[in-house]
């Protein structure tokens, strides 16, 4: 058997179980997981936007939450606003062009600093914008705000849990596409160049201010589809999506899935949502065990959940 | 009136700002020293916190508390370097970040399960409940003012220590050029685990100073946390002295940002709208701050081997 068989024996059974994973839950009579399913995924979609900006280019961002709440509350403020345009390929589009150009305005800032300094930049303005929604009082303020209905979209009924699944499904497939596309591209070789050795690929002739806002952009706009997706599952956004734990938690899940690689989004989301799933029914100290599990990560697998799937590959 | 009341609030942000800089001398030494980007500084505080108030019940007596808190936290501070800490040195800042954000999740929920889930009470003693009237008209709070002196006597201190003993040399040297300390034959490993007892030490101080103005209760490291990374990123990583300017700086805007904000805003807006986006603004003052530093000095006001 070759590893190259092997690797597609592992895809190909984890696309069947998402193409059949509605069905499977409804003869189990646990429904529920679907909704359950489909928040995975959108995190899975957040945490891998966030992977292109930290895994490849090496810029970590603690302040990724904002463009997902930003979006969230463009699918809730166009909601209340204009429900006559709360039809997905209106409200959907809008999240990701307006958290893609906020992500232009922070990152322009931003990119004058780098390391840590980066970090704490982009914190500043994830927080600054917290406020900004909490002092909103119009859109319910630190309550935050329900949405009335999902998104409509044309022949499909998205209130039913597992048609909004596979909306969400062939969302993130045709996101890691073209993320995996990206990274593979010429762009995605620079900005990985760029994060080995900056100054090489500087006097190399590239303008490394340009292709790191570029990949600040396109993962702020994939964070606000993220954002919109998460906003219909719950028909709620607050201004806690933008907290600092959110950003904390979904950077949690890139280091844990595993940094700069396509699979690590999803292997981080799925581990730890469906750890905190499970453990939460055996215990209420369920967090002192995810504890111990990421410092196990950190100690004995370095490279994260997709890095001990490498490993296997030699 | 008004100018009394200004110089209240400047008391009250020194107050706060000394704090701040308790928890930021440790973590920017720790960040500059070490270079490990140490998240589970906050725990330190909430466990130190939790451990003053805990003593000073079973004793009856603030200071015997808060000595004895202060010592137990830095013991653990310092088992924590040996364990754990110690092994993520090498390792690049996000295996710190995820790792010490475990150690944030294990010691919330050791403290939860310990103490239970309802606030610790933590009085002020007695005798620095009264006021004090430092000017005529205008009284102050005896136990903010003891804040203020216990925290310009620990800057000092630390300034002593750090500018005129052996220690201190090492701790600069280890500061601005860490393989070259090590080079020159400095014992770096006692050197760490005292730097981050000491730390740990700073941090329950200021949890045993904080405690009863706060409330002691889990989650409160983190809050604190990030306003004491704030202060260091500021300042300048690895400064002492960008820590103390920083953490001013942070607790003067922070506190004159939430007193007066509100007021000045129904100056210029509808009253309804000052009283929502007040308080909000005042925290929002803070970031911007720290964004408007980073903009002109992108490595801080102090940056320390640049």
């Amino acid at each position: 058997m070759t590893v190259f068989r092997r690797r597609h024996a592992w895809l190909g059974a984890l696309v069947a179980l998402a193409l059949v994973f509605p069905q499977l839950a409804a003869w189990l009579g646990q429904d529920f997981y679907v909704a359950f399913a489909s928040r995975v995924l959108i995190w899975a979609l957040l945490a891998s936007s966030l992977n292109l900006l930290v895994g490849v280019g090496g810029m970590v961002s603690l302040g990724h939450a904002a463009f997902y709440g930003v979006g969230a509350y463009v699918v809730g403020i166009v909601a209340t606003e204009a429900p006559q345009l709360s039809a997905a390929l209106i409200a959907w589009p809008a999240a990701v062009a307006v958290s893609g150009l906020l992500a232009l305005a922070i990152g322009a800032i931003s990119l004058r600093t780098r390391g840590v300094y980066f970090i704490m930049i982009t914190l500043a303005f994830a927080q600054m914008l917290f406020y900004v929604f909490v002092s909103l009082k119009a859109y319910g303020g630190d309550d935050g705000m329900a949405i009335a209905r999902r998104s409509a979209l044309p022949g499909l009924n998205l209130a039913d849990e597992a048609t909004f699944y596979y909306v969400v499904l062939a969302l993130f497939a045709l996101c890691l596409y073209a993320l995996a596309r990206l990274t593979a591209s010429r762009f995605g070789r620079v900005l990985a160049g760029i994060k080995d050795n900056e100054a090489r690929m500087e006097s190399l002739g590239y303008a490394t201010f340009r292709f790191k806002l570029v990949a600040i952009v396109i993962s702020g706009a994939v964070a606000g589809l993220a954002g919109a997706l998460m906003a219909n599952l719950n028909t709620y956004v607050s201004p806690n999506m933008l907290y600092w734990d959110q950003s904390g938690t979904v950077l949690v899940m890139v280091i844990l899935g595993g940094l700069g690689s396509l699979w690590g989004g999803l292997a981080g989301a799925g581990a730890y949502l469906l750890f905190e799933e499970l453990a939460t029914a055996v215990t209420p100290h369920w967090q002192i065990g995810l504890g111990a599990l990421l410092l196990g990560v950190v100690f004995f697998a370095p490279a994260g959940i997709a890095g001990l799937f490498a490993r296997r590959r030699r | 009136m008004t100018s009394l009341l200004i110089l209240e609030q400047c008391l009250n942000g020194l107050q706060f700002g000394l704090m701040l800089f308790l928890l930021a001398a440790g973590l920017t030494l720790v960040f500059g020293i070490m270079d490990l980007i140490n998240l589970a500084h906050g725990s330190l505080y909430m466990l130190g916190a939790y451990l003053v108030a805990t003593l000073t019940q079973a004793s009856g007596n603030f200071l015997l508390g808060a000595a004895l808190g202060i010592a137990a936290t830095a013991v653990i501070g310092m088992a924590l370097e040996v364990l754990i800490l110690r092994g993520l040195y090498q390792r690049d800042h996000l295996s710190q970040v995820l790792a010490t954000f475990a150690l944030i999740l294990i010691s919330n929920e050791t403290t939860r399960t310990l103490w239970g889930v309802q606030p610790l009470q933590l009085n002020v003693p007695a005798w620095l409940s009264g006021s004090v009237e430092l000017l005529p008209g205008l009284g102050y709070s005896a136990f903010r003012l003891a804040i203020i002196v216990v925290g310009l006597a620990v800057a000092a201190l630390l300034y002593l220590v750090i500018t005129r003993t052996r220690i201190g040399m090492l701790i600069r040297a280890g500061a601005s050029n860490r393989p070259m300390a090590t080079a020159m034959g400095t014992d770096i490993k006692r050197l760490f685990t005292a730097v981050f007892g000491a730390g740990a030490a700073l941090c329950a101080l200021a949890g045993a100073m904080l405690g009863p103005l706060l409330a002691v209760q889990v989650g409160m490291g983190e809050n604190i946390l990030i306003l004491a990374f704030v202060t260091v990123v500021i300042g300048g990583i690895g400064s002492i002295r960008g820590a103390f300017v920083g953490a001013l700086l942070v607790g003067v805007v922070d506190t004159f940002g939430r007193a007066f904000m509100p007021t000045l805003l129904r100056h210029a807006l509808s009253p309804a709208f000052a009283d929502a986006a007040g308080p909000s603004l005042a925290a929002i003052s803070i970031y911007l701050l720290m964004v408007a530093v980073l903009f002109w000095k992108p490595r801080g006001l102090f940056p320390v081997g640049a």
